[in-house]
């Protein structure tokens, strides 16, 4: 199949899509971008192969014949979970070797031998509760390794924590500088052996596949060797497009390329807000998706993505631990600063004031909002349908205060669309521009280096 | 993809050379004030009185020149520090902060010499309120006497008959008299008459300069490459035989670079292929001077027209110095400057430039630390977009701050905005 690929590489997360020639999305991938863009790049395009590879398995096994496709039809089902859990405990295996070898160089010796036993409990404790994160009986809030990883190693080092006999944050420490070399280093494992590895734990433990379960496997497999990708054309976008080793024709604005993503999936919309790592976008687009004015905050970051980041990191918390916990807010408590910078110092503040961590959150929430709603002010205002995209957009909380002063300011009419997949809008957008190089026979292609 | 940017980056136009020579002699005149018996004039680029200065035997020194070549040279992030450990705020005008930190390293001027201190200040008050701030700190810095020229604001884009009546009262009465007292000498209106003929003339070239810009390719680049022209005519030399020597050779130039069909100079040579053609308003980032140039002629964008080169006098509307009625002629140029035009007047001339330039739209680059200019830039922004139905790119940075400036957020802006045109000249994607 002949794939357009846009690649959005941003100033936190990297995105890739992969649009089919009808610009049917069937592949999407992420990954953390902060350490090394080119390798971000690298393993984010992987992914959304993957994705891609899987989808069009998908698309296959529903195309066979009647007989076939009931007789696949249950391992088909379960197959894209359970290659998703092999993906992630390919990777719980990088982790845990990346954090022994931290844990290795910790001084002193003493803080060493505490750490260690430690550490094995908390591996432990999360290959025991894998398992529980792709059967559908924990709701996923993302499928992103530092996310789902995250939350598990920090779930399991309070429990081994709670005696006091190591401290918390010292594992998180560990955690933290582990985590940084699995996303940036490509070692995933080729599609077809971690296919056969998601069949072979399907197989083994659904029934439905027996009696004739190497007969399925064989229409299984025999369907997915038959999906090969062919990447025709590529574009980037993104905070680092500039170093994506695609040449200078196969760069887009990330403004155009959210506002086509954004358009592309709800085609009703005229105004789109991006809230990604390092920029605010008001964007205006008319009917065909074309970018009609937009704004940007300036050189500072306040109010950005980013701006979550720093308050997770001052409360210890994972980035998408900070919406719901802000849900929980009785109060708004007023904030006057969106500062990046300041942002940790207004919370400390705060905090040693009394009052609620809850209540403070909600507030900063609706500091950076406000701010972003400035910006969608000068852009030319809020006009039905209304679109946001970009990382924030997982963050309730932000949502929700966006629902609010949309309503309060605009029309309370106004449809505001949330995309679950809105973060990869601007990948979207990229992949659609990458469609329309392929047909009018422009573009040019990138310079992979292997990994 | 061809590269719009530049052929071999060339050797200087002789006009460049020109004009860096006279600045270098103008700063070493300077440099010699006090041994030589001259007068020195502080005094400022918009309803800069350079001929009547001049005709007293007096030098001009203008503060904002001064901190702008301070800042292309790369000094001015030490004199803002030094100003603001004076006490000065983050907010407020960077020219000020660096012509003040510039004062209070030594006033070594941009070319290495020392600057005379001012016997006047001669307050030129044109749209700019902080010029009075400015120079109520440099009175206090010098005790010399201060004349202030108060010109009325136009907030309709006319000059009326009780303005200029207002303006050569000041003249006659206020600013004559200072200048009299402060040179000893009484006004010789020969000379002024006689100055007044070389603006003019000096003015028809720089007219036929700024017009080349109809023609495609453009031969000139009239925002960055326009900064350079309006050098001697904004500065010291308007009247002078050299600025109208400059203006001839640089409208041959000009007109050579236009026969021959070829792009405007730029800091990499010639460009080589005019993709986008843009009016520009408010005033350039002067510590990333060649780097925010680039980011224009890397994507083949050229700047057709734009305001701030005529901030210190507006030509191209038909305005001339007239040596026929001295005191009038320097009101009216006092009044008819960029900075003291209304809004409406100022969308008006944006308008004009973008229908009789063909642009394909235009930028304005807001300067956080210049309300005189920026304050309402969005509302023009919209009001041009509304009567020419072109787009308008907006960017933000500063004067000589280097730390407002962001390369990555302007380019961005900058190249999405080239994109968006691109996507609407072609009637969408695709």
């Amino acid at each position: 199949m002949k794939c357009g690929v846009g690649i959005d590489l941003g100033s936190t997360t990297t995105k890739a899509v992969l649009l089919d020639e009808h610009g049917e999305i069937v592949g999407q991938g992420i990954t953390n971008s902060r350490s090394n863009y080119e390798v971000a790049c690298a393993v984010a395009r992987e992914e959304a192969l993957t994705a891609a590879r899987l989808s069009l398995l998908a698309r296959a096994l529903e195309q066979l014949p009647g007989e076939q496709r009931t007789r696949t039809a249950a391992l088909a089902a379960a197959l894209p979970e359970a290659f998703r859990f092999e993906l992630y405990l390919d990777q719980l295996a990088d982790l845990e070797g990346e954090l022994r070898a931290c844990v290795g160089q910790v001084k002193p010796d003493s803080l060493r031998h505490a750490l260690e036993p430690a550490l094995d409990e908390v591996i432990e404790r999360m290959s025991r509760t894998a398992a529980s994160l792709f059967d559908g009986s924990v709701a996923r809030r993302s499928d992103f390794f530092r996310d789902l990883a995250g939350a598990a190693f920090m779930a399991a080092a309070e429990a081994v924590c709670a005696g006091g006999a190591v401290p918390f944050e010292r594992l998180a420490g560990l955690f933290d500088r582990a985590v940084l070399d699995v996303e940036t280093t490509m070692t995933r494992k080729p599609f077809d052996h971690v296919l056969r590895r998601a069949i072979a734990r399907v197989t083994s433990q659904d029934a439905v596949a027996a009696p004739d379960a190497a007969g399925v496997v064989d229409l299984v497999l025999a369907a997915a060797a038959g999906t090969a990708i062919d990447e025709v054309a590529f574009v980037g976008t993104g905070y680092g497009r500039q170093t994506l080793p695609f040449p200078k024709e196969c760069v887009r604005s990330e403004i155009l390329c959210h506002g086509r993503g954004a358009h592309a999936a709800f085609p009703g919309t005229r105004t789109v807000l991006d809230i990604g790592g390092q920029d605010t976008k008001a964007i205006q687009v008319d009917e065909s998706g074309v970018v009609t004015s937009f704004q940007m905050n300036d050189r500072c970051a306040a109010g950005c993505g980013r701006y979550l980041g720093y308050i997770a990191d001052e409360l210890g918390l994972g980035l998408h631990e900070l919406g719901p916990l802000a849900m929980r807010a009785h109060r708004v408590i007023r904030v006057n600063s969106t500062c990046t910078v300041f942002a940790g110092a207004e919370l400390r503040e705060r905090l040693a004031l009394g009052q609620r961590r809850e209540d403070i959150l909600a507030g900063l929430h609706r500091a950076m909002m406000l701010r972003a709603m400035s910006l969608l002010a000068r852009s030319g205002g809020v006009h039905d349908q209304f679109t946001f995209t970009g990382g924030v957009c997982k963050n309730e909380m932000a949502t929700k205060v966006l629902h609010d002063l949309v309503a309060e300011h605009y029309s309370p009419g106004t449809r505001v669309n949330i995309h679950p997949d809105s973060i990869y809008m601007g990948a979207r957008g990229a992949a659609l521009f990458a469609l329309d190089d392929y047909r009018a026979g422009r573009g040019g292609a990138p310079a992979w280096r292997e990994y | 993809m061809s590269t719009p940017a530049a052929a071999a980056a060339g050797a200087k136009d002789e006009s460049q050379i020109r004009q860096k020579r006279m600045i270098g002699e103008h700063f070493e005149r300077l440099a010699r004030a006090r041994h030589d018996g001259r007068k020195v004039v502080y005094t400022f680029v918009p309803g800069n009185l350079t001929e009547l200065i001049a005709s007293f035997g007096m030098l001009s020194v203008l503060p904002e020149i001064n901190a702008l070549q301070s800042g292309m040279r790369g000094r001015s992030a030490a004199y803002i520090a030094e100003a603001e450990k004076s006490g000065h705020s983050e907010d407020v005008c960077t020219y000020v902060k660096c012509d003040i930190g510039m004062l209070r390293s030594g006033n070594i001027g941009p070319t290495g010499t020392k600057l005379p201190e001012p016997d006047l200040l001669l307050l030129s008050y044109t749209g700019c309120f902080t010029f009075m701030k400015w120079f109520e700190l440099l009175r206090e810095q010098y005790r010399c006497p201060v004349a202030m020229l108060h010109v009325p604001y136009q907030p309709d884009g006319v000059i009326t008959p009780s303005m200029r009546a207002y303006v050569v009262d000041q003249l006659k009465n206020e600013v004559i008299p200072a200048m009299e007292r402060v040179s000893g000498r009484r006004l010789d209106l020969d000379e002024l008459t006689a100055q007044l003929a070389r603006s003019a003339a000096a003015e028809d070239d720089l007219v036929a300069v700024w017009e080349s810009a109809r023609h495609r390719p453009s031969p000139i680049d009239g925002y960055f490459g326009g900064v350079y022209y309006v050098g001697p005519i904004f500065s010291a030399f308007r009247g002078s035989e050299e600025a109208v020597a400059y203006y001839r050779e640089l409208r041959r130039e000009v007109d050579a670079r236009m026969a021959a069909g070829k792009g405007p100079a730029t800091p990499d040579g010639t460009l080589a292929e005019e993709r986008y053609r843009l009016v520009v308003e408010g005033p350039p980032n002067w510590t990333s001077f060649n780097d925010f140039w680039r980011m224009f002629t890397r994507e083949g964008a050229v700047a057709v027209a734009s305001t701030y080169t005529r901030v210190g006098g507006l030509y191209d509307t038909g305005f001339r110095h007239d040596a026929s009625h001295p005191f009038e002629t320097l009101a009216d140029y006092c009044l008819g400057c960029y900075t003291n035009l209304g809004l409406p007047a100022r969308v008006a001339l944006l308008e004009r430039y973008i229908r009789e330039y063909h642009a394909d739209g235009f930028i304005i680059n807001s300067v956080k630390s210049c309300n005189s200019f920026s304050a309402g830039q969005l509302l023009m922004l919209r009001e041009l977009e509304r009567r020419t139905g072109r787009p308008g790119g907006f960017i933000e940075s500063d004067l000589v701050d280097p730390r407002y400036f962001g390369k990555a957020n302007i380019e961005n802006r900058i190249q999405s905005y080239l994109q968006m045109v691109d996507a609407r000249r072609h009637g969408g994607y695709a």
